[in-house]
C-alpha cells in the first residue's frame, strides 16, 4: 500500500549541484535510484537497486533548485539522471511541473528503454532529452546491458515524431561498442533525425570500479583498457560524418 | 548603524561633464604640464579644492566594454628585468627562503640607498632597499622577532640597534606591559590567536594615488591646515591628532627624499602617465619601507591610473606596448616586496606572503562600471610575468559588469588560479562606498577614508567546547571561564549546550575586545603607520576587524547535538576527550537550512557579542570569518569536537564547510555560505572553491562561461567572496597531502561525480591517472 508520503518522495542516489556534463550550462544533476539494466561497464553500480537510495521529498528536491537558479545563467538547469529516472516517472511529473512554472531548463538522461503514458506525460516538461544508446545492435546491446535496443529506438522515434530535441549519448567501451561497422550503422540510423541535436561520446573509464567492489559485485570488464586517444578521434571523425556537432566528454 | 553617504550620485555622462566643466581650477595653473604635450586637460571638479581621489576617477575615466584583444605582451625590457627577479627568488628559495639580510639599518622611507634590479631598463623604479630582494629590519614591532629572524638564517641583528631598544620601547613592549592576566591565559592556550602583538597589524591602506594626483608639496599642505584646525583647548583627542598629523607631514617630506634618490620630483602631481605609475609606486614603496604589516595592500589603482594612460595615448605619446610595459613593471615590482619573518610566523601565514591586495573593476554608484582597459592591463600582467600570488588582484564582481571583462577575468582564473572575487553590489550597498580597496584577503575599506585595525582571530570551536566543559580548557584542564555550570546530562542536550556556549562567547569577546583596545593603542604609540596615513584623511573612520575560525565545526557540532545523539567520553579530570555520535546529522555544506540555520545564527551572535564593548578610537566594530592558512595550526590546539572531528585536526579554511562533508556538489556548497550575512561579517566572509579544469567543462570556452555563471550565480546569492582554484595535477597531488585546503574538489565527467577528498589514497592515485589522461 503506498502512503500519501510515498508519492512525494522521489528515491535518490545523490545530488551533484555542480554538473557540467550532464546537458547544457551549470546543472543540478539528481541521480535516481533503480536502472533495469545491467550495463557491463556502469559507473554508477551503487544505483541498480531500486529500493535503495535516500527518500527525498519533491519539496526538498525543488528548493535546492530554486536555490540554484542564479547558477543557471548561460543555459542551466536540473538534470534528471540515474540509475534510470524514467523508472519513477509518475512520481517525477508534478516535481518537473513546478520546475518548468519556475522558468527552468529541464534535461532527462535516459536509457530510453520506457516509454508509458507517464513517461511520455512527464517529457512534456522536459526541454532536452539526453538518450543513452549503448549499441546499434540489438544482439550486443543485450550483451552490453542484459536488454534489447529495440525499447531505445523506439524512444527515439517517439521524440522524434514529438519534436523533443535530444541529444544522443554514446560510451564507447574498447571491443564492446567501438566496432567499425557499429558505429557506420548508428550514424546511419540516426543521421536524418531532426531533433537530434549533438551526439557525445563518452570515453571509457573505470572510475566507478570501487563502487561494483563496494556492492559486493564483481566487475565485468577487469581486463579492459582505457580508450587510447586514436580511438577516441577515429570514432569522432565516424560520426562525424552523420552528424554535425559531435563532442567527446 | 546607518551609514552616510556623501558623494555626488548625480548620474554623470562623462563627455558632459567633460564639456560643461572644462576648466581647469586656478589651484593647478602651476602644476600640470599638460599643455606642452598637447595632452587633453582633466575635468576639473571637487577633487581641485580638496582631496577627493573618487571625484577625480569618477569625472575623467574612460569605462571600457570590450575584450581581452588589444592587449600587449611583455615589452624586452620587462622580460630581462623579470629574467633577474626570477633568477633572484630561485637564489632566495635555495637560500632557505631568504636571498640576503641587512641586519644593521633599520629600515625607514630614506634609509637606504636607491637599489634597482638593472637601471636601464627599467621604467618604473624603486626596491625596498639597495639591493633586489635584500630584507631589511623593522624592529618597531619587537626587535626579538627580528632578531629570530635574522639568527633563523644564520645573520646576527647588529647590536647597535639591540642597543637602541634598550633605551626605547617597541610594539611589543608596550603591549605586554598593559597586557591582563586573562588575555595572556587566553593568548597562551589557543582562545585568542595570531594576534599582532609581536608583528605589525598592516591593513591600513593609504591612498597611494593622492601623491600622483595632488604631489607632496599640496599634501603637505593640507595636512598643515589639518595641524592648524586642531587648536585649542588640548584636549587627549587634539594631543593625539596633532602628534600623528607631525609625523604624516615629516614622512611626505621623506617621500620627497625618497624620490629625489631616484631623480623623480615627487613635490609636483604626477605630468603624464609614467609618471603616475610611477607616483603611485613610490607612496607604496615608502609604506613597505616603514612597515611590515601582514598585509600591505595598494588599494585600487588600476581605473585612476588608467585616465593618465588613456591620456597619453590618445595624445599620441605612449602605445599600448609602453602602457602594458608600465604596469608589468608595477606588478613586477609589487612582486618583489618582502618582509622579514621568523620562521613561526609560516604557521599562521604560510608562504611568505605580503599582500599587495589590489581591487579591480566593479560599479559605481551612478550605475555605471568601473571597468578601464587598465583593469586589463593588471591581469594581463598573470600572462606577460606568468601566475602569481601576488599582487593579490581581487575582482570586485558585479553580474552587471561588463561580458567582455567577466569572460576574461573567467579566462584568467582557469588558465592561473591567481585572482580572488569579492561580491561588489553587497559591500557597496551594505558599506557605502564605490571607491575602496581590499585590506589583506577579503576586507573592505574605503580608500583614503577609513582605516582598519587587524584583530586576527579567536577560536570559537575551542570556545565551543568551554560549554562542555564546565569553563575549562579542554587540553589544560585551566579554567577560563568562571559560571559555567558542569553539563546535567550525559548525553548532550541542544539547549543546555548553546546556553553555556552562550556564556562562554561573551566572556571570550570581552577579553578578545580588551586585547584589540591594547594591542592598538599601543601599535599607534609604538609603530604608527605615518606613511600610510599621511595619505589617508586626518582622523579617519576606523573598523576594527575581529575574527573567528572554526564556523563550520562550531555548526556541524552543533548540528550533531541537535540531529543525533552525542555522547561525550570523559577523562579522570571530567574532561570531553572524544564524543560518541549515534545517528545522522545534516552537515554544513549542502545547502541544507537546519544546519546552515546555525552556523548564520552564531556567526550573527557572536558579532553582536563583539559589539557589546567599548573600543579605543571608537573603532567601528566588524568581524570576519577568515583564518588564512591558520585553520591548520587552530585545528592542532583544538580537542576533538561532537561532529566528530578527531583532536588536533585541522579546521576547514575561512567559511569552507568540513572537507569531505559537503556531499552535494559545489554548488551547494557554496549556498551554504552565501547564506552567512554579510551584515554580520562585515570584514569578510571568505570561501575557497578548487576545481580541475575539466570539472569547469569540457574545454576553454565552457569552462570560461561556466565560471563566469557560477560567480553570477554565487554573488546574486548574496555571497561575499570566493577564491577560485583551478587545478592542476600537481594540485592534486598536494591535495593527497593537505585534504583540509581541498574541501570541494570535484572530480566529473559524464554521469559521474565524486568527492576526490573522500577517497582512498589509492582510489586518489587512480583518480590522479585517469583524470588528466586526455590532457597527457
Amino acid at each position: 500500500m503506498q502512503t500519501l508520503q510515498d508519492t512525494k518522495t522521489l528515491n535518490v542516489h545523490s545530488i551533484e549541484s555542480f554538473g557540467t556534463y550532464d546537458g547544457p550550462g551549470i546543472r543540478m544533476v539528481v541521480f535516481l535510484q533503480g536502472c533495469e539494466f545491467r550495463c557491463l561497464y556502469c559507473g554508477n553500480a551503487d544505483t541498480f537497486d531500486c529500493d535503495a537510495g535516500d527518500k527525498t521529498h519533491i519539496d526538498d528536491l525543488f528548493k535546492e533548485a530554486t536555490h540554484m537558479k542564479s547558477y543557471f545563467s548561460n543555459g542551466g538547469g536540473i538534470t534528471f539522471s540515474g540509475g534510470e529516472p524514467c523508472l519513477q516517472a509518475k512520481k517525477l511529473i508534478p516535481l518537473m511541473k513546478r520546475l518548468k512554472e519556475e522558468g527552468m531548463h529541464i534535461c532527462l538522461d535516459t536509457n530510453g528503454h520506457i516509454l508509458n503514458h507517464y513517461v511520455e506525460e512527464m517529457l512534456q516538461y522536459v526541454d532536452l532529452v539526453l538518450l543513452d544508446v549503448k549499441h546499434i545492435d540489438s544482439d550486443q546491446h543485450e550483451k552490453i546491458t542484459g536488454r534489447t535496443n529495440e525499447n531505445t529506438l523506439k524512444f527515439a522515434e517517439y521524440l522524434e515524431a514529438n519534436q523533443k530535441q535530444f541529444w544522443l549519448r554514446y560510451v564507447l567501451v574498447p571491443d564492446l561498442s567501438d566496432q567499425l561497422e557499429a558505429l557506420h550503422r548508428l550514424g546511419q540510423h540516426f543521421q536524418d533525425y531532426t531533433q537530434l541535436q549533438k551526439v557525445e561520446i563518452q570515453p571509457y573509464h573505470k572510475l566507478g570500479v570501487h563502487k561494483w567492489e563496494l556492492m559486493g559485485m564483481e566487475y565485468q570488464l577487469p581486463n579492459t583498457p582505457q580508450n587510447t586517444p586514436e580511438q577516441i578521434a577515429f570514432a569522432k571523425d565516424i560520426y562525424e560524418q552523420y552528424f554535425r556537432d559531435v563532442v567527446v566528454n | 548603524m546607518p551609514i552616510m553617504i556623501h558623494y555626488d550620485t548625480r548620474p554623470t555622462d562623462r563627455r558632459d561633464a567633460r564639456r560643461i566643466c572644462n576648466q581647469k581650477s586656478k589651484l593647478f595653473d602651476n602644476m600640470i604640464t599638460d599643455i606642452e604635450n598637447d595632452v587633453e586637460p582633466f575635468v576639473a571638479g571637487v577633487w581641485n579644492d580638496t582631496i577627493d581621489v573618487r571625484d577625480f576617477v569618477m569625472k575623467n575615466m574612460t569605462p571600457y566594454d570590450g575584450d581581452a584583444s588589444f592587449l600587449q605582451p611583455a615589452t624586452e625590457d620587462t622580460e630581462l628585468l623579470f629574467d633577474i627577479c626570477k633568477q633572484a627568488v630561485k637564489e632566495e628559495l635555495a637560500n632557505n627562503g631568504v636571498r640576503s639580510i641587512d641586519p644593521s639599518t633599520i629600515s625607514r622611507i630614506n634609509s637606504h640607498a636607491a637599489g634597482y634590479i638593472s637601471e636601464p631598463h627599467e621604467k618604473i623604479v624603486g626596491l625596498q632597499t639597495d639591493e633586489l630582494l635584500k630584507r631589511a629590519i623593522k624592529p618597531y614591532g619587537g626587535p626579538r622577532v627580528v632578531e629570530k629572524a635574522c639568527n633563523e638564517h644564520g645573520i646576527e641583528l647588529d647590536p647597535k640597534v639591540k642597543e637602541i631598544f634598550q633605551y626605547t620601547k617597541s610594539h611589543n613592549d608596550g603591549v605586554f606591559s598593559a597586557y591582563t592576566s586573562e588575555i595572556r591565559k587566553y593568548r597562551s592556550l589557543g582562545f585568542l590567536t595570531g594576534l599582532p602583538d609581536n608583528y605589525a597589524r598592516g591593513r591600513i591602506i593609504g591612498d597611494y594615488r593622492r601623491l600622483a594626483l595632488y604631489g607632496a608639496d599640496k599634501l603637505i599642505e593640507f595636512k598643515k591646515a589639518d595641524l592648524e584646525n586642531m587648536d585649542s583647548p588640548m584636549d587627549d583627542y587634539k594631543i593625539r591628532l596633532r602628534e600623528e598629523i607631525s609625523d604624516q607631514i615629516i614622512a611626505l617630506k621623506e617621500m620627497i627624499n625618497l624620490g629625489e634618490r631616484y631623480g623623480l620630483d615627487l613635490k609636483r602631481p604626477a605630468a603624464n602617465a609614467r609618471e603616475a605609475v610611477q607616483w603611485v609606486y613610490m607612496a607604496y614603496l615608502a609604506a613597505v619601507k616603514e612597515q611590515d604589516g601582514a598585509a600591505m595592500s595598494l588599494g585600487n589603482t588600476s581605473t585612476f591610473l588608467d585616465i593618465y594612460i588613456e591620456r597619453d595615448i590618445k595624445a599620441g605619446i605612449i602605445t599600448e606596448s609602453e602602457a602594458q610595459e608600465y604596469i608589468d613593471q608595477l606588478v613586477m615590482k609589487l612582486r618583489m616586496v618582502r618582509h622579514l619573518r621568523m620562521a613561526a610566523y609560516e604557521e599562521i601565514f604560510a608562504g611568505d606572503p605580503t599582500w599587495v591586495t589590489e581591487a579591480i573593476g566593479g560599479m559605481d554608484h551612478c550605475g555605471g562600471h568601473k571597468v578601464t582597459k587598465t583593469s586589463f592591463r593588471y591581469l594581463q600582467t598573470l600572462y606577460n610575468l606568468g601566475p602569481s600570488p601576488e599582487p593579490n588582484l581581487t575582482v570586485l564582481w558585479s553580474p552587471s559588469l561588463p561580458e567582455g571583462f567577466k569572460k576574461f577575468c573567467a579566462k584568467v582564473s582557469v588558465d592561473t588560479s591567481s585572482i580572488q572575487y569579492e561580491n561588489d553590489d553587497l559591500m557597496r550597498k551594505v558599506r557605502g562606498s564605490d571607491d575602496y580597496g581590499i585590506a589583506c584577503c577579503v576586507s573592505y575599506q574605503e580608500i583614503g577614508k577609513q582605516i582598519q585595525f587587524f584583530g586576527a582571530r579567536c577560536n570559537l570551536a575551542k570556545t565551543l567546547l568551554l560549554a562542555i566543559n564546565a569553563g575549562k580548557c579542554e587540553n589544560t584542564g585551566t579554567e577560563v571561564v568562571a559560571g559555567i555550570p558542569a553539563l546535567k546530562n550525559e548525553v548532550l542536550d541542544f539547549e543546555e549546550v548553546m546556553g553555556n556556549f552562550k556564556i562562554a562567547m561573551k566572556e571570550i569577546a570581552r577579553v578578545y575586545v580588551d586585547s584589540m583596545n591594547i594591542i592598538h593603542f599601543m601599535h599607534d604609540k609604538y609603530y604608527y603607520e605615518r606613511a600610510q596615513l599621511a595619505l589617508v584623511d586626518t582622523d579617519p573612520k576606523i573598523n576594527v576587524a575581529y575574527g573567528i575560525a572554526g564556523l563550520s565545526i562550531v555548526a556541524d557540532s552543533l548540528s550533531a547535538i541537535k540531529h543525533a545523539k552525542v555522547t561525550p567520553i570523559r577523562n579522570e579530570d571530567g574532561l570531553a576527550v572524544d564524543f560518541k555520535i549515534e545517528g545522522e546529522f545534516p552537515c554544513y555544506g549542502n545547502d541544507d537550512d537546519r544546519v546552515d540555520e546555525l552556523a548564520t545564527g552564531i556567526t550573527s551572535h557572536f558579532n553582536d557579542q563583539l559589539a557589546e564593548y567599548p573600543t579605543y578610537k571608537n573603532a567601528e566594530p566588524t568581524m570576519s570569518v577568515l583564518t588564512i592558512t591558520s585553520n591548520v595550526s587552530y585545528g592542532k590546539k583544538t580537542g576533538a569536537t561532537p561532529d566528530g572531528r578527531a583532536k588536533g585536526v585541522a579546521f576547514a579554511p575561512g567559511a569552507n564547510p568540513m572537507h569531505g562533508r559537503d556531499t552535494h556538489g559545489a554548488i551547494a556548497s557554496l549556498n551554504s555560505v552565501a547564506k552567512l550575512k554579510y551584515e554580520s561579517a562585515q570584514d569578510g566572509i571568505s570561501n575557497t572553491m578548487s576545481l580541475i579544469p575539466k570539472t569547469l567543462g569540457n574545454d576553454d570556452q565552457t569552462r570560461v562561461n561556466n565560471l563566469t555563471a557560477v560567480m553570477d550565480g554565487y554573488f546574486t546569492r548574496g555571497a561575499h567572496h570566493l577564491n577560485v582554484n583551478v587545478l592542476s595535477r600537481e594540485t592534486l597531488y598536494k591535495a593527497m597531502e593537505h585534504p583540509e585546503e581541498y574541501p570541494q574538489l570535484t572530480i566529473r565527467v559524464s554521469g559521474y561525480a565524486v568527492n576526490f577528498v573522500r577517497l582512498t589514497r589509492d582510489q586518489q592515485l587512480e583518480v590522479i591517472s585517469r583524470s588528466f589522461f586526455d590532457k597527457m
